[in-house]
C-alpha cells in the first residue's frame, strides 16, 4: 500500500528524515514511534503527499507522492496533529463541507456525515459550533471528518497528544474498530501504551533515521528482559545505590530519579537488591514497555 | 436460529471518493464552504447591500448633485449619472478587497481552511479560484442592488444599467487576484492587512475619476488613475450607462488591461498558495 526506498526531506541545511525504507501491507497497523523532533509527522506529510519530498522514492496505492497528490489524497484519511477544524462553523457542517472537497454528492454526504456523528459519538453535538467543544471531542471530530470520504489508508498524526486518559481510551476504542473493519491506519505517537494498544508493526525513528523495526512484543523481546525492577532512593543516592545494585538483572539504566533493573523475573531482582543491604524509598516491578525499548536503542528517555 | 448484527460498517465500501469529479468540482466545493461561512452573518451583509446604493446615490444625487448641475453637469450628463457607475464599482472594488483580504488571510491563519482543504484532492488553484466566486457571490448582489437603486432613480435604461455587471466581475476578478496575490504571501498580521484599504482602495477610489473626472487633477496626478483598475472599469462602465467617450473607443484596452491585471494576480495567486501549502 505504502513504500518507502531511501526517503529523504531536507528543509535547507536540516535534514528532517534521512533516507529511510518501509513497506506498509493493507490492513496492517503501522506505527512510527519516536521523540518530538524526530521527523515522525515530516514522513507522514511525505506520504499525505502534502509535502515535496527532497530525494529517494515514495508510493501511495502504487503512484509517485510527487505527481499524484489529489488522486492519493481522494483516498486517504488523515487526521493531522492540529485538528484544522473550521471553529466557527457547526459540528455537521464540518463534516459536510469536507465531504464535498472528495467530490461527494451531496445528499451522500449528509447522510454520511450522520452516520459518523454516531460513530464519533457527538450526536448531542451535531449543531454546536466546534470551538466550545472539548479537545477530545475535537479530535473525534476530526477522525469522523477523515472518514467521510471512505478512505482506504487512514494518517493519524499523534492522535492523542494532549488529551485526557479517558478521551484516549474512547479514540483507541473507535481506532481499533477500523482496525477490525480492515482500514490500513498509520500512526505517529511518541506515547508508548499508544503504540502498543494500536500497532501491529512499528519503526522506531530518531532523528530522521530507523533505529528498529518490529512489531511491539517482538522488540521487548528483542531488547529488553520480560520485566523491569524501578527503584528509586532519593535523587542524590541513586548513582551512589547503582554501584551496590550492579549485577543484579541482566542490565540496569541509571536514571537521575530511580533505577532500572531488567530481569525476567523482577521480585527476585528486587529481593537480591534488599539481600544486598539496601533500602530503596519506592520500588515496582512491571512489565516491560517500548519506552525501555527506546531507552536502550537511543540511551534517551522519549518524552524529554 | 438467531443472528447477531454488529453495528454498521465504518467504511462504506460501496461508495469511494470521486477523484475526477473533486479535480473539476473542487473549486465549487470551496466556493459552497464560503457560502456556509456567510451564512453566518446574512443580516448584516443584506443590511449593508441594500442599504449602501440608496444613501449614495440620494445623498450624492440631492446634494453634490444638486450643486454640480447649477453648471451643466458633468461631460454633458448629470452628474448623478457621472457618478452612478463609479460608485457602483468602487463598492465592488471594495468588497472584492475585503472578502479577499479576509478570506485568504483568515482561510490561512484564522479558519484552518486552506490547510483543511490541502488534505483533499483540491488543489491550491481551485482553492485561489473558489475564493475569487466566493467573493463574485457578495459582488453579484451588491451590482444588483445598486442596479436596482439606479432604475429606481431613473438614471439609466435598464439594459444599458445591466452592462455593469459583466465590468464589475471584471474588476472584481482583477482587485480580487492582485490582493489574494499579496494577502498570501502574509504569515502574521501586524496591521499591514488594513493597507489594503487605506492605502490601495481610499486613494484609487480618490483618484480614479470616481466623484470627478480625471483630467480635472493636475497631470503629476493622473497616472494613478491610468494604472488604477478601478479608472479602467470605471470608464468601461461610463460607455455602457451612456456612451461616454473616450471610454467607449479604448473599450478593448480597457478589458484587457483588467483581463491582465486578474491574470497576473492569478498566477501570483496560484504560485504563492502551492509554495506555502507544501510543507
Amino acid at each position: 500500500m505504502i513504500s518507502a526506498r531511501s526517503l529523504t526531506k531536507r528543509f535547507g541545511d536540516f535534514t528532517a528524515v534521512d533516507g529511510i525504507d518501509f513497506d506498509i501491507a493493507p490492513g496492517e497497523s503501522f506505527g512510527f514511534l519516536g521523540p518530538n523532533g524526530a521527523g515522525k509527522s515530516t514522513t507522514m506529510r511525505m506520504i499525505a503527499a502534502t509535502s515535496t519530498r527532497t530525494d529517494g522514492d515514495l508510493t501511495v496505492l502504487g503512484l509517485d507522492t510527487n505527481h499524484h497528490g489529489p488522486e492519493i489524497r481522494a483516498q486517504l484519511g488523515i487526521v493531522p496533529q492540529g485538528d484544522l477544524l473550521d471553529e466557527e462553523l457547526r459540528v455537521i457542517d464540518n463534516l459536510t463541507v469536507y465531504g464535498r472537497y472528495f467530490g461527494l454528492p451531496r445528499a451522500y454526504v449528509r447522510r454520511r456525515a450522520e452516520d459518523l456523528l454516531d460513530f464519533a459519538q457527538l450526536r448531542e453535538k451535531r449543531l454546536s459550533r466546534v470551538e466550545g467543544l472539548s479537545g477530545g471531542m475535537k479530535r473525534r471530530l476530526t477522525i469522523a471528518r477523515g472518514l467521510i470520504n471512505n478512505p482506504r489508508i487512514m494518517l493519524l498524526d499523534e492522535p492523542t497528544t494532549g488529551l485526557d486518559p479517558q478521551a484516549r481510551h474512547i479514540l483507541w476504542d473507535r481506532l481499533f474498530r477500523l482496525k477490525e473493519e480492515g482500514t490500513t491506519l498509520v500512526v505517529t505517537t511518541h506515547f508508548m501504551d499508544e503504540a502498543e494498544q494500536l500497532c501491529d508493526r512499528l519503526v522506531v525513528i530518531d532523528r530522521g533515521r530507523i533505529v528498529t523495526e518490529g512489531s511491539p512484543s517482538s522488540l521487548i523481546r528483542r531488547y529488553s528482559t520480560r520485566e523491569v525492577l524501578e527503584v528509586r532512593f532519593g535523587s542524590s543516592r541513586n548513582e551512589e545505590a547503582a554501584r551496590t545494585t550492579a549485577g543484579i538483572g541482566d542490565r540496569q539504566e541509571v536514571l537521575p530519579d530511580r533505577i532500572l533493573i531488567y530481569a525476567d523475573d523482577g521480585e527476585n531482582a528486587l529481593q537480591a537488591v534488599l539481600d544486598r543491604g539496601l533500602e530503596p524509598v519506592t520500588s515496582l516491578v512491571r512489565r516491560s514497555s517500548l519506552e525501555d525499548v527506546f531507552l536502550r536503542l537511543t540511551g534517551r528517555s522519549l518524552i524529554e | 436460529m438467531t443472528t447477531t448484527t454488529g453495528p454498521a460498517a465504518v467504511i462504506d465500501k460501496t461508495m469511494a471518493a470521486d477523484p475526477a469529479r473533486a479535480r473539476r468540482w473542487g473549486w465549487w466545493a470551496v466556493v459552497e464552504h464560503l457560502v456556509l461561512r456567510m451564512r453566518r452573518y446574512i443580516a448584516t451583509l443584506l443590511i449593508t447591500g441594500i442599504g449602501s446604493p440608496f444613501l449614495y446615490l440620494l445623498g450624492l444625487g440631492a446634494g453634490l448633485g444638486v450643486l454640480v448641475d447649477e453648471g451643466e453637469g458633468v461631460g454633458g450628463v448629470p452628474y448623478l449619472t457621472f457618478v452612478a457607475p463609479a460608485l457602483v464599482l468602487a463598492s465592488v472594488m471594495q468588497t472584492s478587497v475585503q472578502e479577499n483580504v479576509l478570506g485568504t488571510f483568515g482561510g490561512f491563519k484564522w479558519f484552518n481552511m486552506f490547510p483543511a482543504m490541502r488534505l483533499t484532492p483540491v488543489t491550491p488553484a481551485q482553492m485561489a479560484v473558489g475564493v475569487q466566486v466566493g467573493a463574485l457571490i457578495r459582488v453579484l448582489p451588491l451590482l444588483g442592488f445598486y442596479l436596482i437603486a439606479v432604475v429606481a432613480f431613473g438614471i439609466a435604461d435598464p439594459l444599458r444599467a445591466l452592462a455593469l455587471v459583466p465590468v464589475g466581475v471584471l474588476l472584481s476578478l482583477a482587485v480580487g487576484f492582485l490582493v489574494m496575490g499579496w494577502v498570501s504571501t502574509q504569515e502574521h498580521d501586524r496591521g499591514q492587512l488594513s493597507f489594503v484599504e487605506r492605502f490601495g482602495v481610499v486613494p484609487l477610489t480618490l483618484f480614479s475619476g470616481t466623484y470627478f473626472p480625471l483630467d480635472t487633477l493636475p497631470g503629476y496626478l493622473q497616472p494613478i488613475g491610468w494604472v488604477s483598475p478601478l479608472w479602467h472599469a470605471v470608464e468601461l462602465g461610463r460607455a455602457a450607462m451612456y456612451g461616454h467617450r473616450p471610454g467607449i473607443d479604448l473599450a478593448a484596452v480597457h478589458i484587457g488591461y483588467l483581463a491582465l491585471l486578474a491574470a497576473a494576480g492569478a498566477w501570483l495567486s496560484v504560485r504563492h498558495f502551492r509554495r506555502r501549502l507544501d510543507e
